[in-house]
């Protein structure tokens, strides 16, 4: 328990000074960006690597945030503040409500529904042009302000959603580690010893679920807020994908892993735009490699290669 | 205790239970034996809850619960451990009893999120209590093992321990001594024995004859979906219906 405290206190003041390094500079605002994706492969990871049930609708859910505070501040314009809570628990709700049934399902028949569910919300984004804007998007979506600060720049919006992503980061960890993350894990591993140990599977997948939603909500809210402008392609099919892979390649179950996916997947992609046309390719490539070589993802494959390395050398030595 | 009133299961036109009567005593090591394929298990899957019976009740200190999921007579103090052990093999040995004491503790998720005091003060409970049935059960030095890699027979010795973690009334075993080897075995029998002295009910579901007999205080015989013979080891041993069952008839 103190040595995880101790690593989160670490990596919050690694996140902290980081901005000294990087600021002015373009990387600032793709560091704002791997904040909002930690959030939300965070919210997918409790969802698929602790309880074991699988979405391909999430991008639905960050987009429900981020229209929802983005309409409510514009056409109704309401705080930001206040903007960002409703929006949260209107999406919990809707996701609990929506979880009962489809939540009954499993495995490739739940990826099915909530890939359905994902397509049906980006479609409303579409089509319900007097309210979204249509595909041409919602745009002059305010900043959010605190104390007279206006969160207007890339070095003021990192602080403002690392620590965001810092407080959830905190808030899953003391999840995970506790008798409903037990829970959860247990379902995971054997739904019908959990069950007959008297958990109840079915709520506490609902919960679970509305919960990884609150979260995808909020960093939705957060995206909208910080970008100004929002349009649907930003929450489509490949964007759920695109989390699921952070997901998966920063290592099922693990906090930290999917800062470590985030951060990757949202990096790669700039390191590699000096390959031009075969950007795509090497990204492609390496993700298969890494899945190929480290199937628990980065957060155990790295300290399994470092391991391996310092073997080598040391023999080498000997 | 317990109490099975005309239980019965029709698979899709077989007749696997039929109308299968008989109660349990509390205090008592009770057996269900009988021939492979004689309904034992679909018993058992009927009693907690996981299989919906064709017909007849269940009735738990004299309270009807037909129908009721397991999660429910979980609270109700029933709990049971599987022929195929089902552990949580992602988790430590530890954490798999810790899940044992989910029905006697209340966090909920945003408590334990949020650490509030009062779940960080259940949760050194949780651990106390999850490390005392570990002791109980004679594996407490596997605690930080994860539980994907301990021997199959720890594996069986850390289920009863985390279903004891419940603080059950009654337990349900079936096929404890499953895969185990005679120096195992003997162990259970012990470990049945000091569960019975917790004033715990057990009922078991058991091939080994030689523990079934050591142990139990009363038998039930089911031989193709029906009881055959109900009485006392000694009675069952002499029972000319159940040797005809398992030793095949004459004619």
């Amino acid at each position: 328990m103190k040595r995880d405290l101790l690593l989160f206190i670490a990596f919050s003041l690694l996140i902290m000074v980081a901005p000294q390094f990087f600021e002015g500079g373009y990387l600032m605002n793709v560091l704002v960006f791997v904040g909002i994706n930690t959030m939300l492969a965070i919210a997918l990871n409790l969802l698929l690597g602790y309880a074991g049930q699988i979405s391909l609708g999430h991008a639905g859910f960050f987009g429900l945030g981020a229209y929802l505070s983005g309409v409510l501040t514009t056409t109704y314009s309401l705080n930001p503040w206040v903007a960002m809570p409703v929006a949260a628990i209107t999406v919990g709700f809707l996701a609990g409500l929506i979880g009962f049934p489809i939540l009954k399902l499993k495995g490739h028949y739940l990826a099915m529904a909530t890939l359905g569910l994902g397509i049906i919300i980006y479609i409303v984004f579409n089509e319900t042009v007097e309210l979204t804007g249509g595909p041409s998007g919602l745009s002059a979506i305010p900043n959010l302000q605190l104390a007279g600060i206006i969160f207007d720049s890339d070095v003021k919006n990192y602080y403002l959603i690392w620590g965001m992503a810092l407080a959830v980061m905190l808030f899953s960890i003391n999840l995970a580690n506790s008798r409903v993350g037990r829970a959860l894990r247990a379902v995971h591993d054997s739904e019908i010893a959990a069950q007959v140990l008297g958990v109840n599977a079915r709520l506490l997948k609902v919960q679970i679920f509305a919960l990884s939603a609150v979260i995808s909500s909020l960093a939705g809210s957060l995206y909208a807020h910080t970008m100004t402008f929002i349009s649907p392609t930003s929450f489509g099919f490949n964007f759920s994908i695109e989390l699921l892979t952070m997901v998966v390649i920063g290592g099922l179950g693990s906090i930290y892993g999917s800062f470590l996916g985030a951060a990757l997947l949202t990096l790669l992609p700039e390191f590699l735009r000096g390959a031009n046309d075969y950007d795509i390719i090497i990204y492609g490539g390496l993700l298969v490699v890494m899945v190929m070589f480290m199937p628990g993802g980065l957060v155990r494959g790295i300290p399994a290669l470092f391991r391996k390395v310092v073997e080598k050398v040391g023999t080498g030595h000997a | 205790m317990l109490e099975i009133s005309g239980v019965t299961q029709i698979f899709g036109g077989v007749t696997a239970l039929d109308a299968v009567s008989f109660s349990v005593s509390k205090g008592d090591i009770t057996g269900v034996i009988g021939p492979n394929g004689a309904g034992k298990t679909t018993l058992f899957n009927i009693i907690t809850g996981i299989y919906h019976q064709t017909a007849g009740k269940v009735l738990l200190e004299g309270k009807d619960v037909t129908g009721f999921p397991p999660e429910r007579l979980a609270r109700l103090a029933m709990v049971r451990t599987f022929q195929n052990i089902e552990l949580f093999g992602g988790m430590t040995v530890l954490e798999n009893v810790m899940v044992g004491m989910h029905t006697k503790s209340s966090s909920g998720l945003l408590a334990c999120a949020l650490k509030m005091p009062w779940s960080i003060s259940e949760e050194r409970r949780i651990r106390k209590g999850a490390m005392k049935w570990l002791e109980f059960s004679g594996i407490s030095d596997l605690a930080d093992h994860p539980a994907g890699g301990i021997p199959f027979g720890k594996g069986r010795l850390l289920e009863i321990a985390r279903a004891l973690a419940a603080l059950p009334r009654i337990i349900l075993m079936d096929e404890p001594a499953a895969g185990l080897n005679s120096q195992e075995t003997l162990g259970l029998a012990q470990l049945i024995k000091r569960i019975r002295d917790l004033d715990i009910t057990v009922v078991l579901v058991e091939h080994d004859m030689e523990l079934v007999m050591d142990i139990c205080d009363r038998i039930v015989v089911l031989n193709l979906g029906s009881k055959l013979a109900e009485g006392t080891p000694r009675e069952i041993q002499e029972s000319p219906e159940v040797i005809a069952a398992y030793l095949g008839d004459d004619d």
